[in-house]
């Protein structure tokens, strides 16, 4: 178990190509940290410059107090997931799992034993630790994957996209099983997707990465409620948060030339970008409405409703309504949000005011 | 096919069995003449049947040898030829996979250089460069011997291209996986790379070790000493006896044990790599 920090982190490429701009991020004992973005964003990078696969152009990284810069992979005490999973083809399941044992020099009887003890975390079979990776199926050469890196009891967890080469249903199986293994554990965990569900469920801190940069590290709770940047605000949650471009007039934003949204007292005059989730936006009766759809299209999803339409002045908006609506494509409804859920941008830096 | 067209049956089986006969016609005659006795293969016709003498030809192919050649046992010949071809193929092949390691997992300067120089090899065969490197096996001190016969053959330009594509096909996950299991280059080459390319290597035996035991024209040139001879050029020796005509039921016999090796190499490997191709899986 270890604390791992970067600080300053950087990455530029030969070709002069800065993959990572300067990461800082202190990782807890024991914590699940899930670094999410969209692809060429630089997690995977920064993910791989932790392992040792990467060297670091500047900046620090170190786990349990002990800088790791230099290190090989081998001293530094992980064990990493790889997407594809990278199970060596030639050998058993049980030699797949023993063989970083067997390079560090791990008595036979100690390898043995925590291979078994591995395979029965994992419901891995005598009869398939016997079995070569092709003979199992993808979610089981998964758990071979996840066993290599158990076996080694490191001090933090990498996993790279694990979960990407599988299909949905096991997707959502193994990603519980695999935050309820970190559980038990306690290992330190560093987990990169894509995928934003994934994000939200497993992590207990998100870093959200864009260009190279954490754009966001907090909570999944705090960074839905709160985004600090525009990006963050469309990656996270799902369908992505609408934006109204509006203008900001002695502490009320007129979006679409309708009535004022309330808007924290010290917001500038200006341009402003104005973020609502799907969710957040109900249909009301006509006197409370802020703003007024012509809806477009009623997607039905069975619990809920995905209506896509336009505003006024032509921009798109979407709302997910629970139920079954009670008007139709064409209609135009009356919209309103709570105060607390309307989030101000600033249209020229992305930033949360 | 499904369709039922006797006449068309025939005629592609009677292709075939054509075919079948122009390439097995030479090696039954070479296997008829190798069991008469060395007067009855000199008269006119040609026996088409076998005889009754192959036990008494072997005996003497093996024990007072023929023509030219004749203090050599043809036992010898063939030993000298299964450690010829067995050192060129283990040779090329070990040179080879270590020469492919480098250029695909290691950045050194001018490694691209280095690749392109070893393909360049591809157009000088021994034949283009025989004089020179018979200079140099000759001041080595290495005529006459194993090492003078295989040597200068193991370069092989092939093998390695064949090598280096075989472990860009390797995912890079798999090194990386490797590297944090603490194997290092060597260790990832001995448990991982190797057993990967298991078929590749089998397939190229068998055409290493055909190409070395049918060299001809090195073997002439770097052995006198009549105890080194190979069997193929062997066979030539015997051809050219001073006073006697030559003895062609013993030249048959010892082309027909000639052909074996090669033959039992196919034979056994194709097994294996046929086996190793459809369970190959990187």
């Amino acid at each position: 178990m270890a604390r791992v920090e970067l600080n300053g982190v950087r990455k530029t490429y030969p070709n002069g190509f800065q993959a990572i701009h300067g990461i800082d991020v202190n990782i807890a004992d024991g914590e699940f940290i899930v670094l999410v973005g969209p692809s060429g964003c630089g997690k995977s990078t920064l993910l791989r410059m932790v392992a040792g696969l990467e060297t670091v152009t500047d900046g620090e990284i170190s786990i349990g107090e002990r800088v790791v810069n230099q290190l090989e992979p081998a001293d530094r005490d992980i064990a990493m997931v790889f997407q594809n999973y990278a199970l060596y083809p030639h050998m058993t399941v049980y030699n797949n799992m023993a063989y970083g044992l067997r390079n560090r020099g791990t008595p036979k009887d100690e390898i043995e034993k925590r291979v078994r003890k591995a395979a029965d975390i994992l419901e891995l079979s005598e009869d398939q630790l016997a079995r070569k990776p092709r003979q199992l199926s993808g979610g089981q050469r998964q758990r071979v994957a996840m066993g290599r890196a158990i076996v080694r009891e490191p001090e933090v967890f990498l996993f790279d996209e694990p979960l990407s080469n599988l299909d949905a249903k096991l997707r959502v199986q193994m990603r519980l099983e695999i935050k309820r293994l970190q559980r038990s554990l306690g290992t330190t965990s560093i987990y990169v997707t894509h995928d934003q569900v994934e994000a939200m469920t497993m992590a207990d801190r998100l870093v959200v990465m864009n260009g190279g940069r954490a754009e966001q590290i907090g909570t999944p709770m705090e960074v839905y409620e709160r985004p600090a940047t525009v990006f963050v605000a469309g990656f996270i949650g799902s369908p992505a948060m609408n934006f109204l471009e509006g203008r900001a007039e002695g502490g009320k934003v007129v979006v679409n030339g309708a009535a004022g949204l309330a808007a924290p007292a010290d917001i500038p005059d200006g341009p402003v970008l104005v973020g609502l989730r799907p969710e957040h936006l109900a249909v009301v009766d006509g006197g409370a409405a802020m703003l007024e759809l012509a809806a477009e299209a009623v997607e039905p999803l069975g619990a809920d409703t995905l209506v896509h339409g336009r505003l006024g002045d032509g921009q798109l908006v979407t709302i997910r309504l629970s139920g079954t609506p009670t008007f139709g494509e064409g209609d135009r409804i009356a919209l309103a949000a709570e105060a607390a859920n309307l989030h101000f941008f600033d249209p020229e830096t992305g930033r949360r005011i | 096919m499904v369709e039922n067209r006797p006449f068309a049956t025939f005629v592609s089986h009677f292709v075939l069995i054509l075919g079948v006969a122009i390439v097995a016609f030479p090696i039954w005659i070479t296997f008829v003449a190798a069991t008469h006795d060395g007067v009855r293969i000199t008269q006119v016709p040609l026996p088409l049947l076998p005889g009754d003498q192959l036990f008494a030809n072997l005996e003497s192919a093996f024990f007072t040898g023929v023509g030219n050649a004749r203090e050599q046992s043809v036992g010898m010949m063939l030993f000298n030829s299964l450690v010829m071809a067995l050192m060129i193929a283990g040779g090329k092949i070990a040179i080879s996979l270590l020469s492919a390691f480098a250029i695909v997992y290691f950045r050194f300067p001018f490694r691209m250089g280095f690749f392109w120089m070893i393909f360049i090899t591809l157009m000088l065969p021994v034949e283009v460069r025989i004089l020179p490197t018979f200079a140099v096996v000759a001041n080595l001190g290495m005529l006459n011997s194993y090492w003078g016969l295989s040597i200068p053959l193991i370069a092989s330009a092939t093998a390695t291209f064949m090598f280096r594509q075989v472990f860009l096909t390797v995912p890079d996950e798999l090194l990386e996986a490797a590297r944090i299991d603490g194997a290092g280059p060597l260790k990832f080459f001995r448990d991982i790379l190797l057993p990967l390319s298991r078929t590749n290597i089998a397939a190229l035996f068998v055409i290493l070790f055909i190409y070395g035991w049918n060299q001809y024209l090195w073997p002439l040139l770097v052995t006198t000493d009549k105890s080194m001879y190979t069997v193929v050029m062997g066979i030539k020796q015997m051809l050219e006896a001073a006073e006697e005509s030559p003895e062609w039921h013993l030249i048959m016999l010892t082309t027909l044990l000639a052909m074996l090796p090669p033959v039992l190499v196919v034979v056994v490997m194709q097994k294996m790599f046929v086996k190793g191709l459809t369970e190959t899986e990187k």
